[in-house]
Parts: structure tokens; C-alpha cells; sequence
């Protein structure tokens, strides 16, 4: 049976279907990144975006005027261009090919499908049902989920969101509705969507078209609904809410205003079709227009894949090993921490650091002292079993009264505004004069108590919400293990090997968690980094890692911290275990974190309009922490712009090369990993979270407007789980314009340094790794550790690859060029 | 010291028409010359209210620039400074001055940086004519500028379909206020025979002796006072529009909706209190229409689920209290409410993004499952109706849609036999007929005259309100608006006699901007096929420039302070006669649609979604 034509509606599947389109972004302060077109990704990349484009009225590419430019600027290059055409078209066809690309005028495209059906109530019956419908749908959503902004809060919640609705319906002296019929409908407790599909299509075979057209009319409420379907407990104060519930609320209210418009004078929308729209879901074919786009796309991505992988081949002087490195750092693997290892490694040569996904291995949920929930501290997809618990501090919660309720009831706002009022000028000065940080501000290092007591070790095998506290030593080491042995540490321990995890500080900012690490569910790898550190020099830990061929020494420490990526500020824990002689090193140590991260601030700065980039490290450093609490400063840092590469190997392989930020490492040691039991492991997370991240900044930078969130300037938070324009805008999923504007949308390039027969067994062992990298929504080339030669995949095959690009060009003086310009820079040699 | 009074209203100016040659990639100019001008103002105004306050505190005022002088009229500039203003400005210089420097960097690298900065300084520019302003002419002035510049910046971004929606709504609500001014004045006028100053109005004496035989009429002016006063402080029933103002960005939200220009009612009030101090009966409507806005504002904001909104409808009901403030004659709280209030709202807004960081952690720490609220110890039957109405605004934005635009909407569809395209053909020549009577009025039965200005009133009532549905010819609606003046005029000039050197001033403005506007419209028509005005079509996206020179248009045609209508309109008035309350009523009415259909006229073709490119717009919704 072609699936395109099936005649029946089966509301369940058709559900399934359509939630499996929306949106999938949990509320703000669970914010993932994920891959926004997910639900296309069975399909190859450039055969699911054209589906995404054409069906649902996405942009999934530049325009082609913004590739052509970029050609004339010389960031698409000629022999790479040619390249590709020849890859697909063979050598003969790089001509024509060629003068469709640089000069063929191409018309728009047709209209999307999405909506096609639905808009005739507006061609027959001249009413604009969405205006009609949306501001008390959004309306009755929002104050239904609401986390917390209103006072009087929905008064029926506890039952389902439909059937809540329906009781105050039922005894209420108002209504939502304007007329008789819906109000009766709803009522009726077997209400079924299919009796209401036939009051408003009336044509079997159009109710999924139809409900795809009213859903995506509004796909970012839909979402939410579906998302919080899926995980009530992404909601604190949590909701039974379906996305069947709010079809039927939509249809009901669609019947309410067709009947209160046109005074009951309508027929169900099918009866009045003079033909059948196209099927939403029919296979789009390829036309000229699109192969061009694909082809330069490809073009944009290998102009800089291919200096990448020039770089990475060349020979470079080898770095001299000296045996027991100064101290090691873990770092995580994102993309904001490259720059800081590479100043670390600047200012102390004989130092030696890692990437590693920020979560360290350890996955838990953690609750924080008077917490009165639990948060996930661990990669999204991972249900921890583990409870870690802070204790012996008290929380400490500043409060604010321009945030308290009391400024909204009529006396107290009258008390309020006449004394308070007064205060707010004031503060309103002092913030813009000299910002400071306030109760306000979303800060890293509130995250955890530094001085607190966390529960890493179980005792008597104690449990609490069903999960164990702590881990038994056994689990300890295992932990460790991998750990050290992913990233290659399993010799030469330093005295101090720090962990840093990661995390960010705004203020201003409703999109702050996805400033976070992405590896703990968008929150701070505070805990992470002192749990494993707490596990590694544990005696108990260390013994039993002896008999799997680890031996970390007596005199060796882990040390967790938090390193701020707004503010570049660095915290270390428990720094009061640390022997005197440790305490001597740790102290140099500092002194080279503070280095690099003034020099990292430094270079972050060249994107800062506000900040001039040829100031001093230090002075640079501290306009960068007052960014970071600024109210005014939309872009407090600029987190994962300009992500392109995944690298996963040692870092002998990137040493020496100026990447710029852009690129995620992951430390990996070929000879650990022979058959690439820990590359699985590494891989099967790199792909979906790098990728996710990656993808998600693609497409809010190729259509900021459907697939991002917009500019954040007019946003107006939503009952403390999204963002919308104004108050009766839909919900805005995806990130804000601020976020993405210096982002070149580029897949990510994951890199792997093993041999070519060794990845394609492992990513092959499961399937949803698999797709990721078959279907191309991220691409992979691995290196030969042995002979650097490089090996693109494609189709299922590994298949060499020659970089075009000759000899990079060498910067000696990387401080100069970093104060030239904004721009991305070219792959260079540094010293 | 008197004389320093001009030189608050010429920074702004002065300041405007700077940051109108800056070209629009220039950021840093840009920001610098508001941050220069507002931050000057801010300065000098801080030495001058010392040094006025050293001297005693005396009322100035301040009789400028006369624009337009005939036997028995004159329209002149006229400003005044004492408490009120003093606040006002005080507030207000501080408030921009601090949101300039924040928007400096909030506004970094967005499209319309420019256009931004232009309107805010137009706001301001409007902001100190209106609380400068000693006289209602020059306060009228600058409350058409910040009719302007609130409708620019709630549709700042005008290629979503909201914002553009939602700037047309508030205007539309900002154009009754208008007509309450305009009948204010007109009455005024006649009582007083001259353009009275505020200051006259002071003179309890005066006042009770021009109104001595007119109570009835005295009371009509002080509700004209107040319709425009609700209007602008989103009262009851008018509420409705601040929330939905807020679509531009955050900063300017703030001051806009969230301090200043909400304010402004209450300013009209204070400013006109003398006037109606001695009339009980209206000081008893402004409490009652007062408390009421204030506690059916209280119970919306309660349920708002969105920060913004919720912040919007509690600063409404504490607007409500200062107008109970102002009808007690407690001028010294009503100021001090104001000032708090403004700096409140302002503060709230814009640390409103914060709200989500604040919020989750405060609940993450200190949730309970359920807050008691007052509201549950009702019966569930009451608590579930006025929860309900609540939410639903108690039907405000229905209410306004129903009573206010549905009757106009549903009387030009009644037009519609008249077929757009035939009307010129009807109507020209018939004009002309009439146009050749004023000069022979002798042909005209006399039993006629007394009954042809209405007639013609009607016509041109007739026109605008077939412009406003129009829903296909944007240049037959454009050219049905200009028409209406021409009627309007003509009609006044059967009503009296009617020196031509004030048809010129009226009419001049509105022929050459209604020529250019009619040729921009023909242009577009020839470069892009379709001008319908059934939908938005975002024409500024591709030509900037000509959505710039409409703009123009628009103004010059609606009676905007840059077009000799703007006297023009208040001259008409002053030929209608105090017991033509229809004819008064009929023009102004003619006024407001006219508005209306010129701005529908202007966001139809140049704002909104691009309509040929889907692509790359946002979503309806959004």
C-alpha cells in the first residue's frame, strides 16, 4: 500500500507522526542541543533537508547569492569547488556544472506544502481562523503550564489538561467560548477527534493534512505540549497535558469561532475543496536548484575541512616528550576549552592536557542542599541511577523584590512602587555604571557550594528516591577507568591532574542553560569534576585500578574545578587536602591558569565590538567579567558559534595548528583502544551531542526565523518554560539570532586518529551512531596514525583523501593576527 | 529664565534631525549623537531645576512662536514649566538617558539600529513638547509625535505580523484620544474666543465666568479630557493595548509602555485639573473610572502567565490609583506615584528576561506544590467564572473590536454599492458642482445652506469609511482619504465664511503629500504587480526608500505637525459652531478613520511579512 494515499485516519499513529516533526526543545532550563531536523535524519542529509524545506517551508541552506559571495570572497575555493562537481559529476561535467553555480538565474521555488489546506478558510470563507483562534489557545496553554510567573494560578490542574478545562466549563458562569456548540461538545465527556474532524474537514483522507497544517501553524506551543507529554518531569510543578488535548481544545475552538464569524452559515472545510491538496509526505524530487545549493554547501564545508586536514597531515616538528608532564588537565570537550589548552600549553610547555565529553564519566543525579528536586547531571539520553547529595552548608539564596509578586497586587504595588520604585532608578544606574553581580544573575559557581560535603561514596548500601547514594567502590573504578583509559592517561601521572568542568554566567538571559555544559544537561560540570576527582584519589579506587594496569602514584592528586567560559574565571576545589608540596606546585600552577585565561579572554575578545582587542590581557579580562553580568549585553559570550570539527585523537595530532575555537577534542589514544571498545564509547556520545549542537546552530543560522528563535531583544518569557515575541506569539524553539550571527553554517567534521578498518567496525556496531555518520548529518574522515593519511567516509566506505590545499601558512606572532579582525580565520601554523 | 524653556524642546530636535542624515551602518555616530543630545538634555536640566529651585520655584511661562494669526485666532506655541512638568521632565530625561546607554549595546549589530535610535529621539522629542507644552495646541503637537513614534516602535519589527497588527490596534486606540483633544480644543475655542493657555485656565475666576451658562458643555470638555487621557494610559475600557504594545524591543518597551508614554494620560489630567477642579460630578467619574480600571487591572494581572504582560497590567491598575490620586486633588502623591511607578515598570521590564533564572532557582529551593490563593476560598463557581474573565481580559480586546471598529467596518461594507471604481467619476464632478456654489452661494436655496455642510460632511464621512474596507485598490482607497479633507473643507466653507488663505493652509499640505503619495503608490503598483490590501505585502523590505516617503505622505495627509493641515484641522474646527455638536461630531469622526485608513493604507503595502518571499519570513504566529 503507497503510504502517500492511505484513506483511513488513525488518530494514534497520526499523534505519533506529527510529534515526531515538532520541535523537540524541553523547556529553558533544561535546554539541549539537539538536532533541530531530527525527525528527517533517516533520510540523508541532503535528501532530508529538502524534505524538511519543501514540505514544511524551511530555508536549510544559505541563499544562493550569500554562496556566490562567499566564492568571490574567496572562502569557497575554486579547486575545492571543482572538486566536489567532479565527485558527483565526474571530471567532464566541472564546466557546466560550474557556470550553473557561479551564474545561472534560478526562479523560487513553489510555496511549501505545509498550510496549503487550511488556508482555504481564508480563500472561501474569508475569516482568519489563526487570529481567531491562537491568543486564547496560547492564552489557556501558557497559564495552564505556567512554572511560576502567575499569582492566581490555574484553579483546575491536577486532572488532565482537556478534562481540567471541561470542569471549570461546567461550572462557570463565563466561558471560554463565544457560542453554544462548542461549549456542548466539550461537555460531552466521549468526545472523540475524529466526530470533531468530521464537524470541521468532513474528509477521512484530509484529517492528517489538516491537523499537520493547524499543529505547524503553531509548532512551538505544539512542541512544548508534546515534549512535556513525553517528560512531565522536565516541568518542576509538573502537567499531565497530550497533544491530543490540545487538538481537540483547538478544533473546539476552531468550531467556535467558524460558528460565531459566520453565524453557523458553514460546511465543513472538504465539501467547499474544488480539489485535493497534493500529500503533505510525498517524496520531493531533486531539481536543478537544489543540487547547486547541495553543491555548494559541500564546496563551503570541504573549503575548510580541507585545510583542516592538510594541516593535520603535515609534518610537524615532533613535540619533545619529557616523561612526567608538569600537571595534566581534563578538560571538556567542547569547543570554548580549545583556546584555553592551547594558552595552558603556551605558558607552561611541559604541561599536558585532554578533552573528555564535561559529565568525566560519572552520571548521577544530583541535589543540592534545601534542593527540592533532583537534577540530571550527565549526558541527555543517560538515566543515572546514582544520587549525589550536597550537604553541610547552608543554601544561600539572595533575594530580589523587583521579582516577588507583591509589586503586582494593587495595595502593596502601591506601597511599592512608592518606595521601591525610587530604589529601582537607582539600581537601574548602578547596573548600567558599574554592573555587578546580583541575585539576578545566572552564575557557574552557585551551582555547588564549593566548601560543601557531596555524598560520592555509598554507605550501607543507603537509597533515596530510588536511586543509590553515591557509588561503591567498585563502581568507582570502573568509572575511573574508562575514564583515564578513553583519553589515553594511563601512565606518567603528574603530582596534580586537574578536572575542570565548564559552565557559563549571565544575566538577562532566558537561554542560559544552553550556555552550560552540554554534557550535563545544560548545567555546570562543578560536581562531575569534584565526584571523579573524589573517585581517582580514592586508596580504595587506587588499588583496584592497579589490577587493570593503572598505577597512578601515592604522590599524584586530582583536583576538580569550574572554569566560567563567560568570565573566564577558574575555581578550585578542595584545595585544602592538598600536601604542602602539592600546595607549592598547585600555586605555580594558578599563576599559568590565570595567564591563559587572561590571554584566553584576550583572544575571545576579537568578537566583542564593546572590547578593544588590543587592551592587555588583564584589562581585556576584567571587561570580559563585567560583560558577564552586564543586563544590557545580549551576547555575554558567544558559546558554540563557529563549531566545525570534532577531533578525536591525541593532541599531537592538533598541536601546532591555530584552530580558532572552532573545534570540539575529544583526547583518544589509538594504541589504549586496539579495537576501538572505548572509540565506540567516545563515538556513540560525540556524534549526537557535537553533532546536535552543531546542527542545531546550522539551522537557527540558516533560517533564524522558522528554526530559530528570532532576535532575543523582543522576547517575553512564557510561563518560565519558553520564550515567545510579544504576548500572544508562539513559543520561539531554537536560538536566538545573537547566538548564531557569526556562525558559518558547516556540518561538523568528526576527525579520528585510528585506523580506517578498526572506525568502520565500530561505528557500525550500533545503529543509531551508525545513522548519523551513513546519512551524513555529520561527516568523518580518519587518519592513519601511521602513515597521517587521510580517509574520507562516504556511502558505508572509507576512501583516501588528498588535501588540495599545499603547505599552510606559518603565524609566528598569534597575538598580532588575533587583533586584526572578527572574522574567521584560516587554519595556521603556530609556533 | 523663561527663555531656557525653548532650549528643552531644541536639543531633542535638534538631535532628531542629526540622527536622521547619520547613515544607517554608522553605529557608534549613532549612539553618540543620542548619548550626546539625551545626556545634554539630562545636564542642563538638572542645573536649570537647581537654579529654579533656588529661585522660588515660579511658574514659567513661556508665549513662543506664532504660526498662524487672523482676526480672532491665533495659533501659537506656548510653553510652560512648574511641579508637574518639573517631574515629568525629571523623570523622563533620566529614564532615556539611562535606556540610550543600555540600548547602545542591547541593540548591537540588529537590523533597524538606526531606525531605533531615530524613533526613540522622535519619542523624546514628542515626550518634552507634551510636558512642556502651556497650551493644548503645542501639547497637541507633541502628542501626535508620540502617536507617531509609539506606533513605529511597537511595529519596529515590521516584517513579523504581530508587531504590525498589533502598532495598528494601539494606534487606532491613540487616534480616539486624538478626537477627544481635537473636540477639547474646539469647544475651548469657542468659549474663550481665543487659544487659551494653561496658565489661563489657573484662573478659577475665569474658567467659572466662560463656563458660567455652558455647564453642561463644561462637563463635555472635561470627559474629552479624560477619553483622551484613558486612551493614552490604557484605562478602562481601553486597557487592552499596553500588553500589546510590547512587541518591540525590550529597552523600549520599558520606557514606552512600561514608564513614560502610559503616563501621559495621567499628565493631561493633572495639567487640565484646574479646568474641571470645581465640576464634582466629573471628579466622581475619573475615581470611579479610576478604581474600577484598577481592580479589574489587578485581576488580569494576576493570571498573566508571561512577564511582560503581567508587569503591563499591574503598572494599569497603579495608573488607576494616581487617577484616583489626581481627582482628589492630591497632586504631590499623584506626582510622587507617577515617578515611582515609572521607575519601577521601567526596572521590571528590563530585567525581565532575568525572571526565568530567578524564578526556577527560587522554586527549585523553596517549591511547595500549591500556593493558597485568595481566590480559592470562593465558591468554585465564582473563583472558575472570574478566573475565566480574567484570562480572557474581560473581553477588552473583543469589546473595543465590537463597539469600535465592527459598526465602522460594518458601515463601509454597507457602502459598498457604491463600486470602488466609479466612485472618482460620482464624486468629482460633484465636488466641483460644490466647490463652484461656495463662490456663488447665491444659486444654493437658502433653505439648503444651513443643511449643506452636513451633506458634505456626510460625503466625506462616506469617502474615508469606503477607503478604510477597502479591500483591493490601494490607490482608489489612498485617493478616497485625500478627497475627504476636500469634502470636510468644503463643508466648513458653507458653514461660514471661510477666507481662502485657510482653505490654502488646510489644503495645501494635503494635496502635495497626497499627490506623493499617490505617485508612490503608482510606482510600486508598476515595479510589483499587486498592491491588494486584503493582506500585508512588506514592500519597505525591498524599497526602503519609498516606505520612507509614504511614511511622509502619511503624516503630511493625517494633520502631522510637519504639513500646515495639522493648523489646518484646528482652523476647521474653529468654523463649527458650539451648538453643531454633528457636525463636530461627523468631522471628527471623519478624522479618526481618515487615520485609520491611511496608516491601514501604509501597513498594508510596506509592513508586514514580505509577501513574495516565505522563506525567509517568520511565522504568522510569531
Amino acid at each position: 500500500m503507497n503510504p502517500d494515499f492511505d484513506s483511513g485516519f488513525h488518530e494514534k499513529p497520526t499523534l505519533e507522526k506529527i510529534k515526531h516533526y515538532l520541535p523537540a526543545q524541553a523547556p529553558l532550563k533544561d535546554f539541549i542541543h539537539h538536532n533541530t531536523l531530527h525527525a528527517f535524519q533517516e533520510m540523508k542529509f541532503f535528501e532530508g533537508t529538502r524534505h524538511a524545506s519543501e514540505i514544511l517551508g524551511y530555508k536549510v541552506s544559505l541563499k544562493l547569492s550569500e554562496y556566490r559571495d562567499l566564492f568571490r570572497r574567496g572562502q569557497i575555493r575554486e579547486a575545492v569547488l571543482e572538486h566536489r562537481i567532479a565527485l558527483r559529476y565526474g571530471q567532464q561535467a566541472i564546466q557546466e556544472w560550474k557556470e550553473r553555480l557561479v551564474t545561472k538565474h534560478y526562479e523560487k521555488g513553489p510555496l511549501p506544502r505545509i498550510g496549503s489546506l487550511r488556508a482555504h478558510w481564508k480563500k472561501i470563507y474569508q475569516i482568519d481562523l489563526d487570529s481567531l483562534v491562537h491568543p486564547t489557545l496560547f492564552r489557556i496553554l501558557c497559564s495552564y503550564l505556567d512554572q511560576g510567573i502567575a499569582i492566581w494560578n490555574f484553579p483546575v490542574w491536577h486532572k488532565g489538561f482537556l478534562d481540567s478545562i471541561r470542569e471549570m466549563e461546567q461550572r462557570s458562569f463565563t466561558s471560554f467560548f463565544r457560542t453554544a456548540r462548542a461549549k456542548k461538545l466539550l461537555a460531552d465527556g466521549s468526545l472523540k477527534m475524529e466526530d470533531l474532524l468530521a464537524v470541521v474537514v468532513g474528509d477521512e483522507t484530509l484529517y492528517e493534512t489538516y491537523l499537520f497544517d493547524q499543529q505547524f501553524a503553531h509548532q512551538g506551543w505544539s512542541g512544548m505540549v508534546a515534549t512535556v507529554e513525553g517528560s512531565p518531569q522536565t516541568l518542576l510543578d509538573t502537567r499531565q497535558i497530550t497533544l491530543h488535548d490540545l487538538i481537540i481544545l483547538e478544533l473546539l475552538l476552531e468550531i467556535d469561532s467558524l460558528d460565531y464569524r459566520l453565524d453557523n452559515q458553514w460546511q465543513p472545510l472538504a465539501s467547499r475543496l474544488s480539489e485535493k491538496p497534493e500529500p503533505l509526505f510525498k517524496k520531493v524530487e531533486q531539481t536543478d536548484l537544489h543540487a547547486v545549493l547541495e553543491l555548494w554547501q559541500e564546496a563551503f564545508e570541504w573549503s575548510y575541512y580541507d585545510q583542516v586536514l592538510a594541516g593535520i597531515s603535515s609534518p610537524r616538528p615532533e613535540h619533545p616528550s619529557r616523561g612526567t608532564p608538569s600537571f595534566q588537565g581534563l578538560f571538556c570537550i567542547d569547543d570554548r576549552e580549545c583556546s584555553l589548552r592551547r594558552y595552558l600549553e603556551r605558558f607552561d610547555p611541559a604541561c599536558a592536557t585532554f578533552g573528555t565529553p564535561g559529565f568525566f564519566g560519572v552520571e548521577f543525579f544530583f541535589q543540592p542542599t534545601d534542593g527540592k528536586f533532583l537534577t540530571k547531571l550527565c549526558p541527555a539520553p543517560v538515566t543515572p541511577k546514582h544520587l549525589i547529595r550536597e550537604g553541610g552548608v547552608k543554601a544561600d539564596n539572595k533575594k530580589d523584590l523587583h521579582f516577588t509578586k507583591k509589586t503586582h497586587s494593587l495595595f502593596r504595588g502601591w506601597l511599592i512602587s512608592q518606595t521601591l520604585g525610587f530604589w529601582s532608578a537607582l539600581k537601574l544606574f548602578v547596573n548600567i555604571f558599574k554592573p555587578t553581580m546580583g541575585p539576578a544573575t545566572a552564575s557557574s559557581f552557585r551551582h555547588m557550594n564549593k566548601l560543601a560535603h557531596l555524598s560520592v561514596i555509598n554507605q550501607n548500601q543507603e537509597k533515596e528516591h530510588g536511586l543509590q547514594v553515591g557509588y561503591t567502590l567498585d563502581e568507582m573504578a570502573n568509572r575511573v577507568e574508562s575514564l583515564l583509559k578513553s583519553i589515553g592517561l594511563v601512565k606518567n601521572f603528574s603530582p596534580l591532574v586537574y578536572v575542570v568542568g565548564h559552565g557559563s554566567s549571565s544575566v538577562n538571559n532566558p537561554h542560559f542553560a544552553a550556555y552550560d555544559c552540554g554534557a550535563c544537561s545544560g548545567r555546570p560540570g562543578s560536581v562531575n569534576a569534584r565526584v571523579v576527582c573524589t573517585m581517582a584519589n580514592h586508596p580504595g579506587v587506587r588499588a583496584l585500578l592497579i589490577t587493570r594496569g593503572i598505577v597512578i602514584p601515592d604522590s599524584t592528586r586530582f583536583v576538580g574545578a569550574l572554569h566560567d567560559t563567560t568570565r573566564d574565571d577558574i575555581e578550585f576545589f578542595d584545595e585544602i587536602h592538598l600536601t604542602a608540596e602539592q600546595l607549592k606546585l598547585h600555586v605555580t600552577n594558578i599563576e599559568t591558569f590565570n595567564q591563559a585565561l587572561n590571554a584566553n579572554a584576550k583572544e575571545r575578545s576579537r568578537r566583542f565590538e564593546s572590547i578593544n582587542t588590543r587592551l592587555t590581557g588583564p584589562e581585556i579580562h576584567e571587561r570580559v567579567r563585567v560583560r558577564s553580568v552586564s543586563l544590557f549585553e545580549p551576547r555575554p559570550e558567544l558559546n558554540h558559534s563557529t563549531n566545525a570539527l570534532c577531533i578525536v585523537g591525541r593532541r599531537s595530532m592538533t598541536r601546532g595548528l591555530f584552530l580558532d575555537r572552532r573545534s570540539f577534542m575529544n583526547s583518544y589514544d589509538y594504541q589504549v583502544d586496539p579495537d576501538g571498545q572505548y572509540l565506540f564509547n567516545i563515538l556513540k556520545a560525540a556524534a549526537p551531542v557535537c553533532g546536535g549542537i552543531n546542527l542545531e546552530y546550522f539551522f537557527s543560522r540558516v533560517d533564524n526565523q522558522k528554526l530559530g528563535a528570532g532576535t532575543k531583544l523582543p522576547h517575553n518569557v512564557m510561563g518560565l518554560f519558553g520564550v515567545a515575541n510579544g504576548i500572544d506569539g508562539d513559543l520561539r524553539p531554537g536560538l536566538p539570532s545573537q547566538m548564531i550571527e557569526v556562525h558559518d553554517p558547516v556540518r561538523l567534521l568528526i576527525i579520528v586518529e585510528q585506523f580506517p578498518s578498526v572506525v568502520l567496525q565500530t561505528i557500525q556496531r550500533s545503529k543509531e551512531t551508525y545513522e548519523w555518520f551513513i546519512n551524513e548529518w555529520v561527516n568523518l574522515v580518519v587518519v592513519d596514525p601511521e602513515t597521517h593519511v587521510c580517509y574520507a567516509f562516504s556511502d558505508g566506505r572509507f576512501h583516501p583523501y588528498e588535501p588540495l590545499a599545499g603547505k599552510l601558512p606559518q603565524i609566528d606572532n598569534l597575538d598580532l593576527l588575533l587583533e586584526t579582525n572578527a572574522e574567521n580565520f584560516p587554519v595556521y601554523l603556530i609556533p | 529664565m523663561t527663555s531656557l524653556l525653548e532650549v528643552f524642546i531644541l536639543i531633542p530636535l535638534a538631535a532628531f534631525l542629526i540622527s536622521l542624515v547619520i547613515p544607517g551602518r554608522q553605529e557608534t555616530l549613532m549612539s553618540q549623537v543620542a548619548f550626546v543630545s539625551v545626556g545634554l538634555h539630562l545636564v542642563c536640566f538638572q542645573i536649570f531645576l537647581l537654579y529654579w529651585l533656588w529661585h522660588g520655584y515660579p511658574d514659567l511661562n513661556l508665549k513662543d512662536i506664532v504660526l498662524y494669526k487672523t482676526d480672532g485666532y491665533e495659533f501659537y506655541l506656548d510653553f510652560r514649566f512648574d511641579e508637574i512638568t518639573a517631574t515629568y521632565v525629571f523623570v523622563g530625561s533620566l529614564l532615556t538617558f539611562l535606556v540610550t546607554i543600555y540600548s547602545r549595546y542591547y541593540l548591537h549589530r540588529e537590523t533597524g539600529y538606526k531606525r531605533f535610535f531615530n524613533t526613540i529621539l522622535l519619542f523624546y522629542l514628542g515626550y518634552n513638547a507634551v510636558v512642556f507644552s502651556g497650551n493644548l495646541e503645542t501639547l497637541f503637537v507633541g502628542w501626535e509625535i508620540l502617536g507617531i513614534s509609539s506606533f513605529l516602535l511597537i511595529a519596529f519589527y515590521r516584517d513579523r505580523y504581530l508587531p504590525v497588527k498589533n502598532a495598528v490596534k494601539v494606534f487606532s486606540i491613540y487616534r480616539v484620544g486624538d478626537v477627544g483633544l481635537l473636540l477639547a480644543m474646539w469647544l475651548l475655542h469657542h468659549f474663550w474666543h481665543e487659544n487659551i493657555t494653561f496658565e489661563a485656565l489657573e484662573n478659577v475666576e475665569s474658567v467659572s465666568k466662560h463656563l458660567e451658562n455652558h455647564h453642561w458643555s463644561g462637563i463635555f470638555i472635561s470627559l474629552m479630557f479624560l477619553i483622551s487621557a484613558a486612551a493614552k494610559s490604557a484605562q478602562l475600557p481601553f486597557s487592552s493595548w499596553l500588553p500589546r504594545a510590547m512587541e518591540g524591543p525590550t529597552p523600549s518597551t520599558a520606557i514606552f509602555y512600561g514608564s513614560l508614554s502610559v503616563h501621559i494620560g495621567v499628565f493631561i489630567m493633572l495639567r487640565t485639573f484646574p479646568f474641571w477642579e470645581h465640576q464634582t460630578l466629573v471628579r466622581i467619574i475619573i475615581g470611579v473610572m479610576g478604581l474600577t480600571t484598577s481592580v479589574v487591572a489587578t485581576g488580569i494581572a494576576r493570571v498573566q502567565s508571561s512577564v511582560k504582560s503581567q508587569i503591563a497590567y499591574s503598572s494599569i491598575a497603579q495608573i488607576g490609583l494616581i487617577f484616583i490620586e489626581v481627582a482628589a486633588g492630591l497632586e504631590a502623591l499623584a506626582l510622587i506615584h507617577f515617578a515611582g511607578n515609572a521607575f519601577l515598570r521601567t526596572y521590571q521590564l528590563l530585567v525581565s528576561p532575568s525572571v526565568v533564572s530567578y524564578l526556577i532557582r527560587e522554586q527549585f529551593y523553596n517549591f511547595k506544590p500549591r500556593q493558597h490563593t485568595v481566590e480559592d476560598s470562593l465558591p468554585k463557581r465564582l473563583e472558575y467564572s472570574f478566573y475565566i474573565l480574567c484570562l480572557k481580559e474581560w473581553n477588552l480586546d473583543a469589546f473595543l473590536y465590537r463597539y469600535f471598529w465592527s459598526p465602522i467596518k460594518w458601515a463601509g461594507r454597507k457602502l459598498n454599492f457604491l463600486a470602488t471604481h466609479r466612485i472618482l467619476f460620482f464624486f468629482v464632478p460633484l465636488y466641483l458642482v460644490g466647490l463652484y456654489s461656495v463662490y456663488h452661494k447665491e444659486i444654493v436655496p437658502p433653505g439648503l445652506v444651513s443643511a449643506i455642510p452636513y451633506i458634505f460632511s456626510t460625503i466625506g464621512l462616506v469617502l474615508v469609511l469606503k477607503s478604510f474596507t477597502e479591500r483591493i485598490h490601494a490607490r482608489i482607497s489612498w485617493l478616497m482619504v485625500v478627497m475627504n479633507h476636500f469634502w470636510v473643507a468644503l463643508a466648513v466653507a458653507f458653514n461660514e465664511n471661510f477666507t481662502f488663505t485657510e482653505i490654502h493652509i488646510y489644503l495645501s499640505g494635503v494635496a502635495v503629500f497626497g499627490l506623493v503619495g499617490y505617485y508612490i503608490l503608482y510606482q510600486i503598483k508598476q515595479q510589483e504587480g499587486t498592491i491588494n490590501l486584503d493582506q500585508f505585502h512588506g514592500y519597505s523590505h525591498q524599497h526602503p526608500k519609498y516606505g520612507l516617503a509614504f511614511l511622509l505622505a502619511c503624516l503630511g495627509c493625517m494633520g502631522f505637525p510637519i504639513s500646515p493641515t495639522f493648523v489646518g484641522e484646528d482652523l476647521i474646527f474653529n468654523h463649527i459652531h458650539e451648538d453643531q455638536i454633528v457636525l463636530a461630531f461627523f468631522t471628527s469622526l471623519s478624522f479618526i478613520v481618515d487615520g485609520l485608513a491611511i496608516v491601514r493604507i501604509y501597513a498594508r503595502v510596506f509592513l508586514g511579512p514580505h509577501a513574495k518571499s516565505v522563506y525567509e519570513m517568520a511565522y504568522r504566529s510569531s
